[in-house]
């Protein structure tokens, strides 16, 4: 193994990144910024790459241990109870460090094209760096408030990278959403591990989990004894952390921040908002999973719903959006609802554990070919300056790169055979099969419009109506940014033949690989079904599309309104928010207790101004008085 | 280390400025003066530390003692223990920042130095007493000069604000004293805080005295509802005035309520300790609310103040170590956050000669350092780990949380929901002012911040660093000072 402050430079390096480019990039380093920035970066992956090798290459008898590499006490509460920084070495967390320095490897060599013309380069690359040395503390956290501490940094980093556009009204307004939005779900994360480390005396976690799941333990029984509203108080910790796991997971209901998040630069999207930060909830609902599926597993079953109807949810609504952005950002709120809904039926060790499995290789293999995605999208709306599939079409004639590696990405999401997707979601659906039909059954249903929605956007990039070019003419994109294409695609087609489950299972045990021919046709079948309806409505132009959506009627609307949802919380922010609680609280203020005051001061006032008037005879004879009363 | 040099060097600052020729000098002296002064307060915390690892248990490092009366005993009594020591350097740092976000006044120069040095000498007197004679004398003559500097250098109802600020801050002090008073008949004559820790005091009196003494310096540290003096006071101050007034004067009374208030009088804290839950958790989010609202922004940034201090005395009530200590970093973390967020105003008005949010838009294109400082400091008020309000605002949760009952809980997490109304009002704010389309050129035209603001804002921003990114100084610092107050209250 390498020893603690190598593995440590995996996320120090980004971060020296940001220091070195925020301070000195835009007088010094200026078009070296990326140059810089990317040396970093890959220095950083080939020590993380590295590492997980090293890793995976130690068992111990097929079986993977959780080592803490190094830990140093940052804030101290009380005895026992600290948050600590830590390393944290277990199969999940290995994944994650090279999903996360490989996919933002990938963005800042794509990034050196794409940005290149940006005026605020060196601004770009540092945000870069901040954001990717935050998700991998985040994933390396060995303390649930270090994991706290590293989510609100993300936050940061996307808020930063949405806004990067400052002067872009609408990019402002996505990015302080996307905050709040976040922020919101934070605060029940923040309860929920005020109630976790009430319960176990401790936020590191391992003894966390240790004494949240072992039945003799006692801090667990008086846990399990003490109830509100019905709920043992592990349950609500549980039920507040994952709220924050589904805020940064974009889940239905508080998904509503991800595709306006669209308005960040592409590659930004590719990184933060499809294959790395989004999926932080994810993992955390994975790195807490003993808690969730030994002591509260009726929240596991929850779990499982959110995921499942954020997941049709999103399919539906991804259908009829035509920003090329939108889509694959509901593609992704969608893939992520399976990889949620795969810990939900998921139990905890041996073939009952073949869910979280499955989540954490649709993890892997939805990375690659969302990232994929959407570094091909940005080349397209690099090349014609628009996101609205109408202003595209005919493109793969002048995109050949573009063209095909985008297919493989569309075929990977589809669950063609052979590609990775195809491996991850098959897993998906068996374990969700035995566990709880109904949800395989919906499961199903999306995949099959995920393979409907997909081929659209395909045809319409790249076939549909023939491509006129207005304005100057360029080449497809620069060899930095075909390149993280072509690997990409590489990743995202032989991805799944990597036999996941001996790595990563839920309780450390190897899990042999799961592939029934027979249990394959439908979903196949399914999906060879969405392509061939998208293959008839829109390779070609045709009047298909509009006399579907009109005979649709109401539902497509809905959807194509995004349900409605994006109102109801402007209702509630705006109407009750502020005209019910923010302006009565300072009318208030201004008014009743501030008035009080004044009052008090008018009055004193009011008073001595009478006494002063009295005549002086009149003291005198006050005065007299008071003497003769004596 | 003497602590008379804590008060000697701004009284010689003082003096020294009143006897300069020309601004130049006087700006030059009160720089020094001051520099000299964050020199020391560096010094007396490595030396305190050094003390503490050397294994010096005594509750108070350095004391010293002067008589001044002997009947009635008032002497004057110093030493520091691990919460002055901090309020000093907080102290200090927003000092040597005023000073300079001020170096363009043009009107009574020597004036506007000399009172606010005197208003530092104040706070430097107050943290390092023992005697609660001496403390109150310290605490009134950092209050005078914040009459004269809103009302001479002031802007806006400069006369009303000044008058109103004066007035409540003094109601408040006339409860203190009155507070004092008792306090010195009822337990033996003395006026000394170490013997009168000593003496346990009935519970009726502590019953009586406590109001007193919490709501006289709660005026101070804005306990609602006595709070409405910080937004008119602050609007209307000038920049170092209300640094000093946010950053300084109102952990006065944050520091009052544990040190004299809590610690001498336990039983009366225990008494009315729901009391005080119950009105910090509505300044909490009742501020939060009411700065959703604001469009100027001081009254953006004073709204936000009380909403935070609220967690100051939120710790203070909910009476267990990790949230005391909590309290009383969230007095030092405010206290240089809200003096640079005002110095960030400062330099902002001054460039558009506006505050309303409503007409800035896109000033990051002109004052980036400016709008970059604005952007951290706004983080930092928002509860950004890597920044100091975020490693305060946890400590108290992590304390309050240690209640078990339902009516702490509640409180608990009403404190909590103002971690999302913050973030609304703060990125509002920097939504409106640093992003966003550019609304006024002249305010873009009028370029970037001068070498004594950036100096301000970095010996600020330095402060606020220091305490997010490794806490735990602070935190050892705070502890032993949490822990004599928890004995206290446990009875030990």
């Amino acid at each position: 193994m390498p020893n603690a402050l190598t593995i440590a430079l995996i996320p120090l390096l980004p971060l020296a990144g940001f220091v070195l480019l925020g301070l000195f990039g835009k007088r010094y380093t200026g078009k070296y910024s990326g140059i810089i920035g990317t040396a970093l970066l890959l220095a950083s992956t080939l020590i993380a790459v590295y590492t997980a090798y090293e890793y995976f290459s130690h068992s111990q008898g097929g079986k993977y241990s959780n080592i803490i590499a190094a830990k140093y006490t940052w804030l101290q509460f009380a005895p026992g109870v600290s948050i600590d920084m830590g390393l944290y070495l277990d199969p999940i967390s290995m994944m994650m460090i090279v999903v996360v320095t490989l996919v933002s490897l990938m963005v800042h060599i794509y990034s050196l094209g794409y940005m290149k013309d940006e005026e605020r380069f060196s601004t770009y690359y540092a945000y870069l760096g901040l954001f990717t040395f935050s998700m991998l503390g985040l994933v390396l956290s060995s303390n649930i408030f270090q994991i706290y501490i590293f989510w609100e940094l993300v936050g940061v980093s996307s808020f930063l990278l949405i806004g990067f556009y400052y002067d872009k009204p609408s990019a402002v307004a996505a990015s302080k959403k996307a905050f709040i939005v976040t922020r919101f779900a934070d605060l029940g994360f923040l309860i929920g591990i005020l109630v976790l480390s009430y319960a176990s005396g401790t936020l590191d976690f391992n003894t966390m989990i240790s004494t949240l799941t072992s039945p003799e333990s006692s801090q667990l029984k008086t846990a399990a004894a003490s109830s509100f509203l019905g709920m043992s108080v592990i349950t609500w910790g549980g039920l507040l952390v994952f709220m924050g796991g589904a805020g940064k997971s974009a889940m239905f209901p508080l998904h509503i921040w991800l595709p306006d998040a669209m308005e960040g630069p592409t590659p930004v999207s590719a990184l933060i908002h499809a294959a790395t930060m989004v999926v932080a909830g994810v993992y955390l609902v994975a790195r807490l999973f003993p808690i969730f599926a030994i002591t509260t597993p009726i929240l596991l079953e929850l779990i499982g719903w959110v995921g499942a109807v954020s997941a049709v949810i999103a399919a539906i609504i991804a259908c009829t959006q035509t920003d090329i952005k939108r889509v694959l950002a509901y593609s992704t709120m969608s893939q992520i609802g399976f990889m949620m809904f795969a810990l939900g039926v998921s139990g905890y060790g041996g073939e009952a554990g073949l869910g979280y499995t499955a989540s954490m290789f649709h993890l892997f293999t939805h990375a690659m070919f969302k990232a994929l995605l959407f570094l091909g999208a940005g080349a397209v709306i690099h090349y014609v300056h628009s996101n609205e599939m109408k202003d595209m079409g005919g493109l793969r004639k002048a995109m050949p790169v573009t063209h095909i590696t985008f297919l493989i990405a569309c075929l990977a999401i589809a669950g063609v055979p052979m590609l990775s997707g195809f491996f991850s979601k098959e897993e998906i659906l068996l374990a969700a099969y035995h566990h709880n039909p109904a949800i395989y059954w919906i499961a199903l249903l999306t995949s099959g419009l995920t393979a409907f929605y997909m081929f659209r956007l395909y045809f319409n990039i790249f076939w549909n109506k023939p491509y006129h070019a207005h304005g100057e003419h360029h080449g497809e994109a620069p060899a930095s940014m075909k390149f993280p294409l072509i690997l990409l695609a590489v990743g995202a087609a032989l991805a799944g033949y990597i036999p996941f489950g001996k790595y990563v299972s839920s309780n450390g045990e190897p899990l042999a690989s799961h592939f029934e021919l027979s249990f394959s046709i439908l979903p196949v079948s399914l999906g060879i079904a969405g392509i061939a309806i998208a293959w008839i409505m829109y390779r070609k132009q045709s009047g298909l599309p509009e006399k579907v959506s009109s005979g649709l009627g109401g539902l497509y609307k809905a959807a194509y309104r995004k349900f409605y949802i994006d109102e109801i919380y402007l209702f509630i922010t705006k109407k009750v928010l502020f005209n019910l609680v923010g302006r009565p609280a300072a009318w208030f203020d201004r008014n009743v207790v501030d008035g009080l005051v004044n009052f008090t001061g008018n009055t004193t006032q009011m008073v001595s101004e009478r006494i002063k008037n009295c005549s002086r005879a009149k003291y005198s004879s006050m005065l007299c008085t008071s003497c003769w009363l004596r | 280390m003497n602590l008379l040099l804590l008060i000697a060097t701004p009284l010689l600052t003082a003096l020294a400025v009143l006897f300069c020729r020309n601004q130049e000098q006087v700006k030059w002296t009160a720089l020094v003066g001051a520099l000299a002064q964050l020199v020391l307060s560096v010094v007396l915390l490595l030396l305190y530390n050094q003390e503490r690892a050397a294994g010096n248990t005594m509750q108070m490092l350095f004391e010293e003692s002067y008589a001044l009366f002997n009947n009635p005993p008032i002497n004057f009594h110093f030493g520091v223990d691990g919460l002055s020591v901090a309020m000093i350097l907080l102290t200090s740092f927003v000092l040597v920042a005023g000073i300079l976000v001020s170096w363009n006044i043009e009107k009574m120069t020597k004036e506007f130095y000399f009172l606010l040095i005197l208003l530092a000498l104040g706070a430097y007197g107050f943290f390092i007493s023992l005697d609660l004679f001496i403390l109150f004398f310290f605490l009134e003559v950092s209050v005078i000069p914040k009459y004269l500097l809103i009302g001479i250098w002031g802007s806006g109802r400069k006369e009303y604000s000044a008058n109103k600020l004066a007035l409540m801050l003094m109601g408040g002090s006339a409860l203190i004293l009155v507070g004092i008073l008792l306090l010195y008949f009822n337990a033996g004559h003395s006026f000394d805080i170490t013997e009168l820790s000593q003496v346990t005091l009935g519970n009726r009196l502590q019953h009586i005295i406590f109001p007193l003494l919490f709501l006289g310096f709660g005026v101070f540290t804005a306990l609602f509802p006595l709070h409405t003096w910080v937004p008119d006071g602050h609007s209307s101050a000038p920049t170092a005035g209300s640094m000093f007034l946010a950053g300084i004067s109102m952990k006065l009374g944050g520091y009052g309520c544990l040190r004299v208030a809590t610690y001498l009088l336990p039983e009366g804290a225990k008494q009315y300790a729901d009391i005080i839950i119950v009105l910090s958790a509505i300044a909490i989010l009742y501020g939060a609310f009411a700065t959703m609202m604001q469009k100027d922004l001081k009254y953006i940034n004073a709204y936000s103040s009380v909403s935070h201090v609220g967690f100051s005395l939120l710790g203070i009530g909910m009476l267990t170590q990790t949230a005391i200590n909590g309290a009383m970093m969230q007095m030092v973390s405010h206290g240089v956050m809200t003096a640079l967020f005002f110095a960030v105003i400062g330099m902002i008005y001054d460039r558009t000669h506006t505050r309303q949010v409503n007409e800035m838009g896109g000033l990051m294109k002109g004052m980036p350092f400016a709008m970059t400082v604005f952007f951290i400091v706004g983080l930092c008020s928002l509860g950004l780990p890597g920044l100091s309000g975020f490693v305060a605002e946890m400590t108290v949760f992590m304390g309050s949380w240690q209640n078990a009952d339902t009516f702490h809980r509640v409180a608990t997490i009403a404190a909590c929901m103002s971690i999302v109304v913050t973030a609304v009002y703060i990125l509002r704010a920097i939504g409106k002012v640093a992003m966003g389309p550019v609304v006024n050129q002249d305010h873009i035209a009028a370029g970037d911040v001068k070498w004594n603001e950036k100096f301000a804002a970095i010996i600020l921003l330095a402060g606020i660093l220091a305490i997010g990114i490794a806490p735990q100084w602070l935190n050892k610092l705070l502890s032993p000072t949490a822990e004599i107050i928890m004995n206290r209250i446990n009875g030990h």
